[in-house]
């Protein structure tokens, strides 16, 4: 299936607590990490978030495990994530929320259409392919299932 | 299983780079990833579902411990109850922070560890393949009992000499995460070898292996050695469980070479963990607050190191001190370390995380700078719009006593401030 986005592009080591801060993880209303993503970082992208794909500098999602920061970007409509190289607990939790991940060093501009196909390891922008590192199997299977808990429960699409 | 190779190869039992399916020997999770993984773990529509082998399941309470208001406390009621229903080893709060209980004779060499918590490289220090997740791993490993991992590659941390003067792990630590930098451990494991490891305490392994994420690494492992199995056995470990190992045929990926006679104190200046500079560069650095704790270095030796200097002074900012377990607090007070530390104008928290993730107990105002001997000092982390410097628990101390920053090697016991 192809997907696409527009680009929110950020930079390097952009960490856990610039994605959703500290101060905001002790709720039950989701719609707070939403409102309050990117709040220390740029508040201008929360608004930018929607129907996006975040285009992100090396090592995104350093730092704290929270998985907040996935389930914000997930919540907000963030479509996928790509970047040259992920901090990997956040890769994990991307993957088990169901947010596509792509490990590949994209050139772009914010708001360019980004756009990837979610059988291939590929990301598309309007000038070029960006060939991504493949997934594992098992990561595959559970992005396809929608996540973690859709795959644990056999209930996911194929 | 595999007998060559890297540390964890040997443990996870396969080659660098493969997948491999294993059940876990310990898993734990905090009040804060605690809580999500039972959301999630709620939300598994899992035929049968049931917690599987509690017996190796911990909850432990630190990071907003005791509950700071109603929604928290609602959380972490939600999670003790579910944890004591289900049979799992349940930590309440004041007990210390997880990673550090984990340390005290639970976690042993050999052993897969996963934490729902970034810092869980810290129990490498003791031989154990531990690594963090996030919440939903987590409560996959509850449903399951097992998690799927890639086998790292791995870079060698070799360490000779010994320590000298005011020079600690923490140093040390702040030294291979400058070498490597905040993404130069990402997907690998890092091994600490080499003759210098052998007269380095437990304690300050702990340490070393703490900061082992801050590389983006997934482990920070030592070999286990005659001091891991005295330090477990201190804690009540049985010594028939205890397996000693030793490096055989292992080869790196990358070699970092510290020489420990080499190591001075150093800071971590704001915004980065990887931007370590000598205290003394820094040495007038003005701040308004001095933290000292966490699970890089609120353990007993972090807190004596500290009192033997503040000992008898009186600190000139506001200082506080947050043990990071229990046992290391009564420890502390049975040996007259915390009446120093009080005595010294510094104010005492409970066991747990403190101010370290910002959300309590010590979170900075905009524009105030602080020290910290914490392991992050991202942008915001511990306070909107302030600065956080990171160092051993000798330069908090000599920078208290100061009210500006001071290196240890400045410090003359008093005599001229």
């Amino acid at each position: 299936m192809i997907i696409s986005g527009h680009a929110v592009v950020i930079g390097d080591d952009v960490d856990t607590d610039m994605i959703i801060a500290g101060r905001y993880l002790r709720t039950t209303d989701r719609s707070i990490w939403v409102e309050h993503a990117f709040e220390d970082y740029d508040q201008r992208l929360a608004g930018r978030l929607n129907g996006s794909v975040l285009v992100a500098g090396k090592n995104i999602g350093c730092g704290s495990s929270r998985e907040q920061a996935a389930a914000a970007l997930k919540e907000a409509g963030v479509r996928a994530v790509v970047a040259p190289s992920f901090a990997r607990i956040f890769f994990r939790n991307c993957v088990n929320l169901g947010l596509y991940v792509f490990e590949a060093d994209v050139v772009c501009e914010n708001g360019d259409l980004i756009s990837f196909d979610t059988d291939e390891s590929y990301v598309k922008t309007s000038d070029a392919v960006y060939q991504a590192k493949p997934l594992s199997s098992r990561m595959k299977e559970i992005l396809y299932a929608g996540g973690l808990n859709a795959y644990l429960s056999g209930s996911g699409e194929p | 299983m595999k007998m060559v190779g890297t540390l964890s190869e040997r443990i996870l039992g396969s080659a660098e780079g493969t997948y491999v399916d294993r059940m876990v020997d310990r898993a734990f999770a905090h009040d804060g990833t605690g809580a999500q993984a039972l959301v999630a773990f709620e939300n598994f529509r899992i035929p049968g579902k049931s917690v599987v082998n509690p017996e190796k399941l911990s909850i432990i309470y630190d990071h907003i411990s005791p509950a700071n208001n109603s929604v928290t406390a609602d959380l972490q009621g939600d999670l003790r109850k579910f944890s004591r229903e289900n049979r799992m080893h349940f930590h309440e709060v004041g007990c210390g922070i997880c990673h550090q209980i984990m340390s005290e004779g639970v976690c042993l060499p050999g052993e897969i560890v996963v934490g729902a918590d970034s810092h869980s490289c810290t129990l490498g220090a003791l031989g154990a393949f531990s690594t963090g997740v996030g919440a939903t791993d987590m409560a996959g490993i509850w449903a399951t009992g097992g998690t799927w991992f890639r086998v790292p590659e791995s870079i060698g941390i070799v360490l000779s000499g010994k320590l000298s003067g005011h020079a600690e792990p923490k140093d040390v630590a702040l030294s291979y995460v400058k070498a490597l930098g905040m993404d130069g451990g990402t997907y690998k494991a890092l091994e600490f070898i080499g003759d210098g490891t052998a007269g380095m305490p437990v304690e300050g392994r702990l340490t070393l292996s703490n900061m082992a994420v801050e590389t983006g690494a997934k482990t920070g492992l030592f070999y286990a050695d005659p001091l891991t199995r005295e330090h477990l056995m201190t804690y009540g470990a049985d010594e028939k469980r205890i397996s000693l190992q030793k490096p055989e045929d292992c080869s790196y990926e990358s070699e970092i070479c510290l020489d420990l006679d080499n190591i001075e104190p150093l800071l971590a200046v704001p915004h980065r963990v990887d931007n370590a500079e000598p205290v003394t560069r820094y040495s007038g650095t003005s701040i308004d607050q001095v933290f000292v704790g966490t699970c890089t270095n609120g353990r007993f030796e972090d807190l004596k190191r500290f009192a033997d200097i503040v000992k008898g002074q009186k600190v000139a900012v506001r200082t506080i001190v947050t043990p990071a377990s229990k046992d290391a607090y009564a420890k502390a007070l049975s040996t007259g370390v915390l009446s120093d530390i009080l005595e010294a104008g510094c104010v005492i928290c409970p066991p747990g995380c403190g101010p370290c993730l910002g959300a309590h107990m010590g979170v900075l105002g905009e524009g105030e700078v602080g020290l910290s001997t914490a392991n992050r000092n991202f942008r915001n982390r511990m306070g909107v719009g302030a600065e956080y410097y990171l160092c051993s628990p000798s330069t908090a101390a000599v920078s208290a006593l100061y009210g500006e920053i001071r290196s240890p090697d400045e410090w003359d016991g008093g005599m001229t401030r």
